[in-house]
């Protein structure tokens, strides 16, 4: 009941009364069969809610249009906190425009699902690839990327040697006005990523972090392009994947793996259960989780895949290899307000 | 005698059905409720507690909210040294344009246009290219130049001089504008006078002009004040950076989950409220000096020669022009052009990927490009019509009502766009009437913003076809239908055409109302480019941006080509 629109309120539980029982399992795995792909192009359109970087995401909806032809992709993105806001405001006043939604912060599915929210559908891979942890036991959602939120530097600026090994040492003066980090806001990587970090290290650091004057971007994948222009030398969080494909690109700009753990973030996907565009809805999230989509995700995307069937890619650092701080969507959920209020009260925006 | 003007009344009624009167009652319902609806619910919920019973606690919270102080403060700084900077700034130029012999005024005048055309916070964006402290552009000259260690910078735009600085850059257009068009009207006659009596150049300055063009020059300072106080995008894109609040950025965050609609209506009303306090001392201060020295009679203004001084004062002007015109655009082109922006320029770096990207890729560009043209198109056009039949019932002072519905056309200039959008968003998310999640709740809101100068800008334009133009006409054996087609209908074309022009550039330019009233579907190029810039996409807000000026640059030109519209000083 706490995060509801002002609007809306009993606007969830109704849906959620009107549910049929309380879903005790997944659904049988679906495969994409030639009905749906035919009801999906009478649809003729997927909207798409996702916080995954504007290019990436359009570069999967391409993918896709070019596989499923006749499927057009809206990507409408924005940052995970704003995208939860708007989804709350546009349902409280009845709008139904999207189909399908990806957010870096994993507890908006817990409260979606909450409220009735979210369509029950298991796509084939999902059910047969991906283990219990990264999927809804109800079948709602299930984890579509991984991602972590790292420390970066651009290497022009900040000798490899000189660079920041971990958190702490993002505390030394030398680094007053240097530094650059995104926002809790209005990203969920952050989110995620400030409980994770707050969690293990106290607020305190971030009540230091913010003494030392820090330029405040709002995308976690804007640091990377911060420095990667050198408008900061360093960033204190923001996606990895970002930096990764910056990097690869030829951007003087490298990647640190804090000391201290990386936090690492769960990006779920789940379809609305009154999708304006049901079937495409369903044919999409069945081609985000195959193993093709997949290996895009982390070829193209520098993102991280849950699917066990995707390579890493050579030259980046396997997930295994990476010191992880623990992920809690559940905590998140029941933290969220007191994080971004505690956060506004250190860096004051 | 009661009776007998009652008979005499109803006996006009009956005689011709008068079509004037159900367009009159339309009218002022329309506008009415165009204005009252989300002003209603903007007092509605900044009044009343989460339940609706009446309460203060909204007003108690800001009040003792030590975070909303720095923002007024802020906001009330910067809008104070933007009145006075765009003042020290464009009168001086506006008087090099309309009284002196400066070579190229007319292309000084069409720049200062295309500074008013460029929306502010694409401004913004580029001076981001331009002037942050480390990747700007002419920081990166500055150490090349001086051999300047890195993180020397000659300039820093996310400081609050640098938030003044770029505000004040898309401001001063209207304070130039007001100035030079007051110049343009003060009759040589006044000064040659002046100038017979013995006095020189620097007291009828000090006597003639500067007096006639006080009320301008005020009223230009006070539009600055107004929009600088009331503008989101280039606070939002420069102050939050830098960790500090405007009113406006901080009235935003409350719309951020979860959502406090309370607290957003209270913090709008002392924005409203400001506005109107300060439009009231204006109209007082003015309305007790009447400057009437525009006739039809008028010799034209005299032109003070500069002698040498011709090419440093158009050096002067092209330097102030730099900041709004010449070096953000070409920031803007360059970034189009590279990967990164902070790749130099060459033959090697040069590519087309930001085009391909917002053409090929981007799934919202068609989208967004679609909603603006029509949006432009249609608020331009019903707003004009709309300015047109009220200008006219106001200026025939036909009925007794008239000059209400002239007022009602001009309220709305008190109502800053956030707090408009903040009403309408109120007012239309829920029942009877639920605009919000379509077009129309955008054009309401455009409508609104633009009608005022719409209408004034058509309320000159009737004004100026003084009765003279028209009798003389009949003396020299027009009809009056004659007169009408002849002289009426053609001067007013140009007024109709300008202030088209006017709301399709103020409506392409708007981002405070629309940040809050969009929705996936019904989204317009200006949220894009915020969006775009809150994930740091700088090349793809180039692109973007450049297409949006061109198309505001192609309308503007092809509406000014129609026949009979004049040249219209945006």
């Amino acid at each position: 009941m706490r995060r509801r629109t002002f609007l809306g309120i009993g606007a969830g539980a109704l849906l959620a009364a009107a549910r049929p029982g309380v879903a005790a399992d997944a659904p049988a795995p679906a495969a994409i069969s030639p009905e749906l792909l035919a009801a999906a192009r009478k649809e003729a359109k997927v909207v798409w809610y996702t916080s995954v970087d504007l290019q990436v995401g359009e570069r999967i909806a391409r993918a896709f249009e070019a596989k499923y032809p006749g499927v057009p992709v809206q990507v409408e993105r924005s940052g995970a906190e704003r995208i939860f806001q708007r989804l709350a405001q546009e349902r409280g006043s009845n709008i139904r425009v999207a189909d399908i939604v990806n957010s870096s912060d994993a507890a908006h599915f817990i409260i979606w699902k909450r409220d009735g929210w979210l369509a029950p559908y298991v796509p084939e891979d999902v059910a047969r690839h991906y283990a219990a942890e990264h999927k809804d036991p109800d079948g709602m959602f299930a984890t579509w990327r991984a991602s972590l939120s790292v420390i970066g530097y651009n290497t022009r600026l900040v000798k490899p040697e000189d660079a920041p090994k971990g958190f702490a040492d993002l505390l030394d003066p030398r680094w007053t006005g240097r530094i650059v980090k995104a926002h809790p806001g209005y990203s969920g990587t952050i989110l995620t990523a400030t409980f994770q970090t707050a969690r293990d290290l106290g607020w305190q650091y971030f009540e230091q972090l913010a003494k030392q004057r820090v330029m405040q971007v709002q995308s976690a994948t804007d640091p990377p392009k911060k420095i990667a222009i050198g408008e900061r030398p360093v960033m204190a969080d923001g996606a990895e994947y970002t930096l990764l494909l910056l990097k690869e690109a030829g951007s003087p700009v490298e990647v640190v793996y804090p000391v201290e753990g990386t936090p690492f973030v769960a990006g779920p996907s789940g379809i609305f259960v009154d999708a304006p565009h049901p079937n495409a809805a369903r044919l999409f999230q069945s081609y985000l989780f195959s193993a093709e989509a997949q290996q895009a995700l982390v070829d193209v995307g520098g993102l991280r895949s849950l699917h066990p069937l995707t390579k890493e890619k050579a030259g980046r650092r396997p997930i295994r290899e990476i010191r992880l701080m623990k992920e809690d969507a559940k905590a998140v959920e029941e933290q969220v307000e007191a994080i971004k209020q505690q956060y506004t009260r250190y860096f004051r925006t | 005698m009661i009776a007998v003007d009652a008979a005499a009344a109803s006996m006009r009624l009956r005689r011709r059905v008068d079509p004037s009167w159900p367009i009159f009652i339309g009218l002022a319902v329309f506008l009415c409720l165009l204005i009252g609806m989300p002003l209603g619910w903007l007092l509605f919920y900044a009044f009343t507690d989460r339940t609706g019973a009446p309460s203060l606690a909204n007003f108690a919270q800001l009040l003792t909210d030590p975070t909303m102080v720095d923002p007024f403060v802020t906001t009330m700084t910067i809008a104070t040294a933007v009145g006075v900077g765009c003042c020290l700034v464009a009168a001086p130029m506006g008087w090099l344009v309309a009284r002196t012999d400066m070579p190229a005024r007319r292309f000084v005048r069409t720049l200062v246009t295309a500074s008013f055309v460029t929306p502010p916070f694409l401004g913004a964006i580029a001076w981001e290219i331009l002037a942050a402290p480390n990747s700007g552009m002419i920081n990166q000259w500055y150490r090349w130049l001086t051999a300047a260690d890195p993180y020397e910078h000659l300039v820093d735009i996310y400081t609050l001089p640098g938030v003044i600085f770029v505000i004040g850059c898309y401001t001063f257009p209207y304070v130039f504008v007001l100035v030079a068009n007051a110049l343009d009207r003060i009759p040589g006659d006044l000064e040659d006078a002046s100038a017979i009596l013995g006095a020189r150049n620097a007291h009828t300055a000090r006597r003639i002009t500067i007096p006639l063009v006080m009320p301008a020059i005020l009223a230009g300072s006070l539009v600055a004040f107004l929009q600088s106080m009331t503008l989101f995008g280039t606070p939002a894109i420069l102050a939050m950076p830098a960790g500090f609040h405007t009113l406006t950025t901080k009235l935003w965050t409350f719309f951020q989950y979860p959502p406090k609609p309370g607290l957003a209506a209270a913090a709008a009303l002392p924005l409203l409220l400001i506005t109107v306090t300060l439009l009231r001392a204006q109209s007082w201060i003015l309305g007790r000096r009447g400057y009437t020295v525009v006739g039809a009679k008028n010799s034209d203004p005299r032109r003070i020669r500069l002698g040498p001084l011709k090419v440093p004062a158009l050096a002067l002007c092209l330097l102030v022009l730099c900041c709004p015109v010449f070096l953000p655009y070409a920031a803007l082109v360059k970034a189009a052009l590279v990967r990164t922006v902070s790749d130099a320029l060459t033959l090697e770096t040069v590519t087309l990927h930001n085009f391909r990207f917002v053409f090929l890729d981007f799934s919202a560009t068609r989208l967004a490009m679609r909603n603006t043209f029509l949006l432009c198109v249609l608020a331009a056009t019903i707003g004009t019509v709309l300015a047109l039949v009220v200008g006219y019932l106001a200026a025939r002072r036909t009925m007794r009502g008239s000059r209400f519905l002239g007022f009602l056309a001009t309220a709305p200039i008190a109502i800053p766009g956030i707090v408009l959008g903040v009403g309408l968003f109120l007012a239309y998310t829920q029942p009877p009437l639920v605009l919000y999640g379509t077009l129309w709740i955008l054009l309401m809101a455009y409508l609104t913003i633009e009608l005022p100068g719409a209408y004034q800008q058509l309320q000159a334009a009737f004004h100026s076809i003084h009765p003279e133009l028209e009798e003389a006409s009949r003396i020299l054996g027009a009809t009056r239908l004659q007169a009408l087609a002849h002289i009426t209908a053609p001067l007013l074309r140009s007024g109709v055409v300008a202030s088209w022009c006017f709301i399709f550039i103020g409506t392409m330019r708007e981002l405070s109302a629309a940040i809050l009233l969009f929705t996936a579907n019904t989204k317009v190029l200006s949220v894009v480019i915020y969006d775009l810039n809150e994930s740091g996409d700088l090349g793809a807000i180039s692109v973007i941006g450049l297409t949006m000026l061109l198309i505001t640059f192609g309308v503007v030109a092809l509406a000014n080509r129609m026949p009979g519209a004049t040249a219209s000083r945006g």
